[in-house]
């Protein structure tokens, strides 16, 4: 199978080639001497280019208004080599390989660096940004209506669309009958004659520059309304219900000199505590808000031996195994069964078995895993139904594996079966037959024979099925979502892989811990690199020793 | 394979002996092949006896049609965007795969006909990058495009131009490596000769490797095509307007909720989303067989 294949491609020990591979010099030395310049070449250069500079220029503009002058220079940076490259007829490899890089640097190495690089830091929810970002939110959050606080009657509005412009309070006062205008960035004085206050009210009815909201629009932005702190001088103003605000006073205050927190309700502090980034009081209680540190390698620590992190992690890495390989071996098994069994030169009708058999790989499989979760419902499933039977399929811990494995096999073997049926036809009917003229039985010479040379042509597909399967987040959170889960660990199901549990750790309802869950999709990554490197490694050696 | 000689003839009339050996030759295999098919079938025949399943829930649907009813489709097209999901993933899974067999196509020749300084590496760390689950990224790409959303609404969340961007990232780690295998597997003689008689690199790319492996590159476009269509997670967090988001998002939430009373229409919907791809993968089933398997052998 695989010799007529690796026979003229991967053969760079031909004497005649030796020079090639000395590095660059053969490829500008063809350019050097002919590439000769067509008109189509010439034009769709042009207009390539164009192109590209039309893009950078589009690209330009908002960095400049937002003033981000790194990401413009970057922006340049590109462009210019771009120009560079496409225009010179030196470094010809990096022609082709220069424009799929930069997408790849762009949205997938960029990206997965941010994101390990996270795995040394506490970021998460609570620790999200800078030290000044977590004081703002301590102090906006500690406003409270306090004796005497100015009251206003409020209107919302905005200056942009009612339902997804940015909000404004429009303020009047009812003693000063002064009004403002107040959003994120502070409150500002209106003048009098821009502004209609309804004499009933006291509420601001038309203002110059803003649209108004009515109370249908304002309500179904309610939340954001809430959100809405206008920072002043001696706190801030912070909407009560939909039509009042009030000023009120940070009752908690950073003060520089001792790095802390003070409540001048209480009169108790928090000191802010670089090495966990937060503020903790003296008898250890933090506030909610902290910001983002570096954590070094705790982290990982955790990982190795935190009781609740450690024991479900080496459980969870278990049964991902297992359902990897078993996904994995079992769909191989069925599909080359069944392909051995339709390849035989005295069978009819191969091709309109083949056609309906591939059909769950043809369906989206998307769609397929949600049916199938349906199709095991307890009271109204088809396979309870069809079978007379009364089993709760996704209650227990293992025939909730054994359902998660069965919708795999389904989906899985028709690929098997495929390939399985392509690797039979390239093995030469001659080894076969030779094996029973020797007199083995079918048995031994698919043991001695058949099987081996299927096992090399399809091991880089069951390496790539078994990587592929070990992050299946599809097959799990489509069907079980993971569980049945423990009822005294909510964090980690029965049927949860390595992928999904790092899912919930980043983005379940106990809040996001974005550093831990980073942690985890390295080891993730070390564990799919080392597995698919050592059977890459196996796959060469028996190519050497079949072929 | 050929079990012929050995199978006991112990029957006396000719009749049923002949019987016994076609069984024994032949008819053991019909019989594996017809239980394949009922495997294979009988979740899809659940999802057409529920899409024209007039009452259009779950608890109601029999493994077998119980009626002939329309209902469900006209539902789905009347009560929910399924026309723009369909829309959107047909537009995003055709030109993301388009344009990433391309993108991979380019770098999977320079891989394979080229030798430069970091060849090696840049081989290894393809495969490496690709074993990082880029899922978990998505907290990065979260935050990357919750500036590029500011700067640029036409690329931003809820448009199908970002999230195209997006897997275009992907591109080169999942196919450059099969890409690679089909490209070894020509001969090099081909595009020697054709240097030789004047051709530039770029003429040698796409007039003779690309027409070359062009139903290689059918069957790859298509599994990428496939692979978006059911892509989930990140689209997830990217669309989140009823009318821009894709099949997979708008119909996972059709049946989040509602479980039971929308499975007619979800099943009326997988029956639509299948049309194109089953159609194609009959027309390509052959290519599937060769291509894969050689490519693979390669990478």
């Amino acid at each position: 199978m695989s010799a007529p294949v690796s026979g003229p491609g991967s053969a760079p020990q031909a004497p005649g080639r030796e020079p090639v591979r000395r590095g660059l010099p053969r490829m500008s030395r063809t350019a050097r001497q002919h590439a000769p310049i067509t008109a189509t070449g010439l034009v769709v250069k042009v207009v390539l280019l164009g192109l590209v500079a039309g893009i950078a220029i589009w690209a330009a503009f908002p960095l400049i208004e937002a003033e981000h002058w790194l990401a413009l220079g970057v922006l340049a940076v590109t462009t210019a080599g771009l120009f560079y490259l496409y225009l010179s007829r030196r470094h010809i490899p990096a022609k082709y390989l220069v424009p799929g890089t930069l997408f790849l640097i762009a949205f997938q190495v960029f990206p997965v660096l941010y994101t390990a690089s996270t795995a040394f830091t506490n970021f998460g929810d609570g620790h999200r940004g800078s030290k000044d970002d977590a004081i703002v939110a301590v102090q906006t959050a500690s406003v409270k209506q306090v004796p005497g606080s100015t009251e206003y009657n409020l209107t919302i509005a905005t200056t942009g669309d009612p339902a997804t412009g940015s909000l404004t309070f429009l303020l009047s006062d009812p003693k000063s009958k002064e009004v403002f205008a107040g959003d994120a960035d502070g409150l500002r004085k209106l003048d009098a004659a821009d502004v209609e206050v309804s004499s009933l009210s006291g509420k601001i009815t038309a203002a110059d520059g803003y649209t108004l909201l009515n109370i249908g629009q304002a309500s179904s932005r309610s939340d954001a309304i809430t959100a809405l702190i206008v920072p002043t001088d001696d706190g801030a103003i912070r909407s009560n219900g939909l039509t009042r605000a009030y000023e009120g006073k940070a009752i908690r205050a950073y003060d520089a000199a001792c790095d802390c927190v003070k409540d001048s309700e209480t009169g108790k502090t928090w000191t802010a505590d670089e090495d966990s980034g937060s503020f903790v009081a003296a008898d250890g209680e933090r506030l909610a808000q902290g910001w983002k540190v570096g954590v070094g390698l705790k982290n990982f620590a955790t990982v190795l031996t935190d009781r609740n992190i450690s024991g479900p992690f080496f459980g969870t890495l278990a049964w991902n195994f297992a359902f990897a390989i078993g996904s994995t071996g079992l769909t191989f098994l069925l599909g080359m069964a069944i392909a051995l069994a339709l390849h035989s030169p005295r069978m009819r009708g191969t091709n309109l078995y083949r056609m309906v058999l591939i059909l769950p790989y043809a369906m989206p499989s998307f769609a397929m895993l949600l049916i199938w979760r349906d199709m095991f419902n307890t009271d109204f499933g088809l396979l309870n139904n069809l079978f007379g039977l009364d089993v709760d399929w996704f209650g227990g811990n293992w025939s909730a594996r054994i359902a998660v494995v069965l919708v795999q096999l389904w989906l899985g073997y028709p690929y098997m079966f495929l390939v399985a049926t392509g690797a039979l036809q390239a093995i030469p009917r001659e080894l076969t037959e030779a094996t029973s003229v020797d007199g083995a039985s079918p048995w031994q010479s698919f043991r001695a024979v058949t099987l081996p040379l299927l096992l090399v042509a399809l091991s880089p597909l069951l390496i790539a099925s078994f990587a592929f399967n070990f992050n299946n987040v599809n097959a799990i959170l489509f069907t079980t979502e993971g569980g049945p889960f423990a009822p005294d660990n909510p964090t980690n199901g029965a049927t949860d892989l390595l992928i999904t549990y790092t899912y919930r750790l980043a983005f379940g309802a106990q809040g996001a811990e974005f550093g831990l869950a980073a942690t985890v999709s390295i080891f993730i990554f070390a564990i799919v690199a080392t597995v698919s490197a050592i059977s890459f490694r196996r796959t060469r050696k028996q190519e050497e020793v079949y072929s | 394979m050929t079990t012929i000689a050995e199978t006991p003839t112990s029957t006396r009339r000719p009749a049923r002996r002949s019987r016994g050996r076609w069984f024994a030759q032949v008819g053991w295999r019909h019989l594996v092949g017809v239980l394949a098919v009922v495997f294979s079938l009988f979740p899809i025949l659940f999802v057409i006896s529920a899409a024209f399943n007039p009452l259009g829930t779950l608890s109601s649907t029999e493994l077998l049609p119980t009626g002939a009813s329309l209902e469900n489709f006209t539902n789905l097209f009347d009560n929910t965007a399924f026309g723009h999901w369909f829309l959107n993933s047909l537009l995003l899974a055709g030109v993301a795969s388009f344009a990433s067999i391309f993108l991979s196509s380019l770098a999977a020749y320079a891989f394979s006909r080229m030798r430069f300084a970091g060849r090696r590496v840049g081989l290894l760390a393809l495969l490496l990058i690709q074993m990082f689950p880029q899922f978990l990224a998505i907290v990065a790409i979260f935050l990357i495009f919750t500036t590029l959303t500011d700067l640029y609404p036409a690329i931003g969340f809820n448009t199908p131009w970002g999230l195209f961007l997006l897997y275009m990232g992907g591109a080169l780690g999942a196919n450059t490596w099969l890409m690679k295998g089909f490209f070894d597997t020509l001969p090099k003689e081909l595009d020697e000769s054709a240097t030789m008689d004047g051709a530039s690199h770029v003429q040698v790319f796409f007039r003779i490797m690309l027409p070359l492996v062009a139903p290689i590159l059918a069957v790859t476009g298509l599994l990428a095509f496939i692979g978006s269509i059911n892509e989930f997670i990140i689209a997830n967090v990217f669309l989140t307007e009823p009318e821009s988001k894709t099949l997979a998002v708008g119909m996972y939430g059709l049946v989040a909720g509602e479980r039971n009373n929308n499975f007619g229409m979800f099943a009326a919907g997988t029956l639509l989303t299948a049309i194109p791809t089953v159609l194609v993968f009959q027309l390509l089933q052959r290519y599937i067989v060769s291509g894969l398997t050689s490519g693979a052998v390669k990478g």
